[in-house]
């Protein structure tokens, strides 16, 4: 599992499970822990998910990485099963177990036979609370988080540019942090942090837990109650985090580096979520990142890449799980010869006859097909309709939310999508990065071998 | 960001297959007695493994072409994967742009892809645009155009990402083993090309490609989903008929990797290295390819509990991935280690994976790491197939492998057949996978070339 915002994971996160889709059962034990269960026949195995409400941006100021940090010792032994007990198990049933952070939720899962999953619910009902440290396994595991920094993004110069340009986009908001942290931070967390975090925000009252797969809701009821149901509910806080200011000004971020043997372009805007979107708008924002950038029919690939014949490659992507105002993005490669500023400057131009005259009828009309096509798509994989739902769950959307999505698309009209470029893909809502090799240097580089 | 790399990091985990929808049953003849797959052989000819499933209304198709990058001239490496790059970009009537808008209105997935000893190539529809679907791939394997406008649209994209790779530590680290362990052979060569090959493509040198790859002598089918055998036995006619009976494929000489005992680092400025350690494996033919698949397991195949995980990552936190794998292609069987680990610690780590190979060949697992094992990859077969589009991928494999149909009722007998005997038979036979290739991209600090 990668980092859930990743660009185009958006997309998946919400677009999916349709009007005529899986027939998902909820409801909630005493102790307030949300439960989930999707039914999936095809196969006797079961997803199992639990997710917390928790993600990077309630994180405490000076203290980036926490929470990702924390999914990492999660795998460290609680008081009744030690250090490597939990993730033995699973293997010895041939299970896969994994877990991910976003901003805004932290999930595990395992993947299990079905007749296993008392088992592995059993385990992940301990260490919602039985979670025990050490500093023997605390202070190798943070070099392990800095070696994954490293490996994801101090190596990879464009990597290291989208984390400036998300940190730009939010000049208030706790969403300008990286999810892993930043590395001056990361090296300062240590076992006190990890429990004050997790005692805080790591109860029932706080988690869904999601199953998908060969399962029976009422089957999992018994099993929750007895496992999950025994947690006492916790004093979690609630969600209070700074808002962004209506913005001002639009941003700008270059980086130069002799390991750019490629250059590029990558702009995002701040934009509504499904949560704080008004009726329509975050659907709208969905078709118009279709109309874009969906694939060699968006506008921009069109436009930038064959018609013009200035960029090698060019995307658009909406993040639109997202708890508060998130970000829309775009962006191109120029071909050898082409400078970003003449990119930058055609991609305006299609941005803007898009806001004047919004799609036609017929890319109004692909746009919907292939997104309301990934709701059916979605059905056939139970591991993605977990995910999509308990992502929702996190962001405040609901089951009935998802599932009247395909709906809601279709109702999405040229003059919704016109309005949403026109109103949110404006420059002053916006960062734009230029990703460039040193000035006069000579690009591709690495030396002659030794 | 997670605690544990997905196994999808690491593309070269060539390994066993697995079953699931076992104990579907159905009365067909030529047909697995456990499984319901079914051999679909058309009025004229064409093979199809088939797993009739309507519970969704989708179809997915799997297929693949033998010969792959291993068929491309020794002086213009890339063709295959260009060629594969352009079969949906324009076949038959429909012009580049007007092929992508008939795949996109109707949500239709058509991909390709070449690796080193196959083209592949992937549908996804929904049971509705079932016959559209089936005609745009019929147009792209017998009637692609290779426009020029396509063909230099298209060079301009590989030529963007071979650039991008060319600063990228995991792609100098792989092409150069492979240049290194096979100097006179097609594996030796970049399977994308090179910024100097690909700019030589031709358009006859495509077009060549496709008429001595795409034939129906060299083809492999499988298909999942909402479709009859019958109908499935005229539709192979249909999209595959008009192909030539023959490919006429280059034969590719059997090779085993060079250099074993070197090392080789290839200087490049990042904070971290990236280690690539290669050696002799088995091919998946051989007899004892699955005790060498167990044995792998226990050494860094498993992403939770190998020897390579406990030492190097959990012990000492010196890495965020580290793992082995192994890799069967059709001429030589080859058995990889790799990991990322800051500069100034790349030489310790090396040393410590280097120990364990010799640890395990030379003492073995104990019985206990075999039980474990064999309990993790007997269980986990289930979770191989649980969406449409990995059941396909399974039975393709297969079929490309030459396991046999019945071989997903025997593969976890197979496992549970591997002796402590077995693997130090193995052990000997691999004696040679005590010396490896070695090749490091970054600053290693205690590495030096020779």
């Amino acid at each position: 599992m990668i980092a859930m915002v990743a660009a185009g994971t958006a997309a998946a996160t919400l677009n999916a499970a349709s009007a005529a889709g899986p027939d998902v059962t909820q409801y909630q034990l005493a102790n307030g822990l949300t439960v989930m269960v999707i039914p999936d026949h095809r196969a006797p195995v079961v997803t199992h998910m639990v997710w917390y409400k928790v993600g990077s941006a309630d994180e405490q100021a000076g203290k980036s990485g926490i929470a990702h940090f924390l999914e990492h010792l999660m795998f460290k032994g609680t008081e009744k099963a030690g250090p490597g007990k939990f993730s033995g198990e699973v293997a010895r049933l041939g299970g896969q177990e994994n877990a991910f952070t976003s901003q805004d939720y932290t999930a595990y899962y395992q993947r299990v036979a079905k007749e296993h999953l008392e088992t592995v619910m059993t385990f992940e009902a301990d260490r919602m609370t039985g979670l025990k440290l050490s500093d023997a396994v605390v202070l190798p595991e943070r070099d392990v988080v800095l070696e994954e920094r490293r490996m994801r993004t101090d190596s990879d110069p464009g990597a290291r540019l989208s984390e400036a340009l998300q940190a730009a986009t939010y000049v208030n908001h706790p969403y300008q942090h990286p999810i892993i942290g930043w590395e001056h931070e990361i090296k300062q967390l240590n076992r006190e942090d990890a429990l004050a975090f997790y005692r805080r925000f790591y109860a029932p009252n706080n988690a869904v837990l999601v199953v998908a797969g060969d399962v029976e809701p009422e089957a999992v009821r018994a099993l929750a109650e007895k496992t999950y149901g025994v947690i006492p509910r916790a004093d979690t806080p609630p969600r209070n985090r700074p808002q962004e200011p209506e913005p001002q000004v639009h941003r700008r971020v270059s980086l130069s580096d002799p390991r750019v043997a490629q250059p590029s372009l990558q702009r995002s805007y701040l934009v509504p979520s499904y949560r704080t979107a008004k009726p329509g708008e975050a659907e709208a924002l969905d078709v118009l990142a279709q109309v874009l950038g969906g694939g060699q029919t968006g506008r921009l690939y069109r436009e930038l890449v064959v018609e013009q014949g200035l960029a090698a490659g060019a995307g658009a992507w909406y993040h639109s799980t997202a708890y508060d105002e998130t970000r829309f993005g775009i962006s191109a490669s120029p071909r050898p010869g082409v400078t970003l500023e003449a990119l930058e400057q055609a991609m305006d131009g299609v941005v803007a006859k898009m806001a004047k005259d919004g799609p036609d009828d017929v890319e109004l009309a692909r746009a919907k097909t292939r997104l309301t096509a990934e709701a059916i798509y979605a059905r056939d994989n139970q591991a993605t309709l977990a995910r999509i739902y308990g992502a929702a769950w996190a962001t405040g959307i609901s089951v009935e939310d998802v599932n009247r999505w395909p709906d809601l698309i279709k109702r999405v009209s040229v003059a919704d999508v016109k309005a949403a470029a026109e109103q949110y893909l404006v420059l002053k809502r916006a960062v734009t990065g230029y990703l460039t090799p040193p000035p006069a240097a000579a690009p591709a580089a690495p030396e002659k071998r030794s | 960001m997670s605690a544990r790399p997905a196994a999808s990091l690491f593309s070269a985990r060539i390994l066993v297959l697995v079953m699931m929808a076992v104990s579907l049953v159905s009365a067909a003849p030529a047909q697995s007695q456990t499984t319901r797959i079914t051999r679909v052989v058309s009025p004229g000819g064409i093979e199809a493994w088939l797993v009739r499933d309507t519970t969704l209304p989708l179809l997915a198709m799997e297929f693949a072409f033998l010969g792959g990058a291993a068929q491309d001239p020794a002086e213009r490496p890339g063709i295959a994967s260009l060629a594969a790059s352009l079969l949906d970009e324009g076949a038959g009537e429909y012009d580049a742009e007007r092929f992508h808008q008939a795949l996109a209105d109707k949500a239709i997935e058509l991909h390709f892809d070449a690796g080193r000893d196959e083209l592949r190539g992937s549908v996804r529809t929904l049971s509705e645009n079932r016959d559209a679907a089936f005609d745009m791939l019929r147009l792209s394997v017998t009637q692609p155009r290779f426009d020029t406008e396509a063909v230099e649209r298209i060079r301009t994209a590989q030529l963007a990402s071979l650039r991008r790779r060319s600063t990228d530590p995991n792609s100098l680290a792989n092409e150069r083993w492979f240049a290194l362990a096979f100097p006179n052979h097609p594996y030796g060569r970049p399977v994308d090309g090179t910024l100097a090959s690909v700019a030589d493509i031709t358009r006859e040198d495509l077009a060549g490609f496709a008429k001595r790859n795409l034939a129906r002598s060299n083809l492999r089918v499988a298909v999942v989903g909402d479709i009859t055998p019958e109908e499935l036995a005229t539709e192979l006619d249909r999209v595959f008929g008009a192909l030539p009976a023959t490919a006429q494929l280059t034969p590719v000489a059997d090779v085993q990797p060079q250099g074993l005992g070197k090392t080789d680092v290839i200087p490049l400025d990042v904070p971290q290295s990236v280690v690539m350690i290669g050696t002799d494996g088995l091919e998946r033919q051989d007899p004892d390819f699955i005790p060498a698949y167990v044995l792998n397991h226990i050494l860094g195949g498993s992403a939770f509990s190998s020897r390579l995980f406990k030492e190097v990552r959990e012990a000492r936190g010196l890495a965020y991935s580290v793992y082995s794998y192994q890799v069967a292609l059709e001429h030589v069987g080859l058995w990889f280690a790799g990991t990322a680990t800051k500069n100034d610690r790349a030489g310790e780590s090396i040393k410590i994976i280097n120990a364990e190979f010799q640890q395990i060949l030379d003492q073995g697992p104990t019985q206990e790491e075999l039980d474990e094992a064999k309990s993790y990859l007997t269980g986990s077969y289930a979770l191989r197939f649980d969406t449409s589009a990995k059941i396909a991928g399974q039975l393709l494999q297969i079929q490309i492998d030459k396991l046999g149909m019945d071989y997903i009722d025997r593969r976890n007998s197979l496992i549970e057949a591997v002796t402590l005997e077995d693997l130090r038979r193995v052990s000997q036979r691999l004696a040679g996978a005590r010396k490896a290739l070695v090749v490091v991209a970054g600053r290693p600090v205690g590495v030096v070339g020779n």
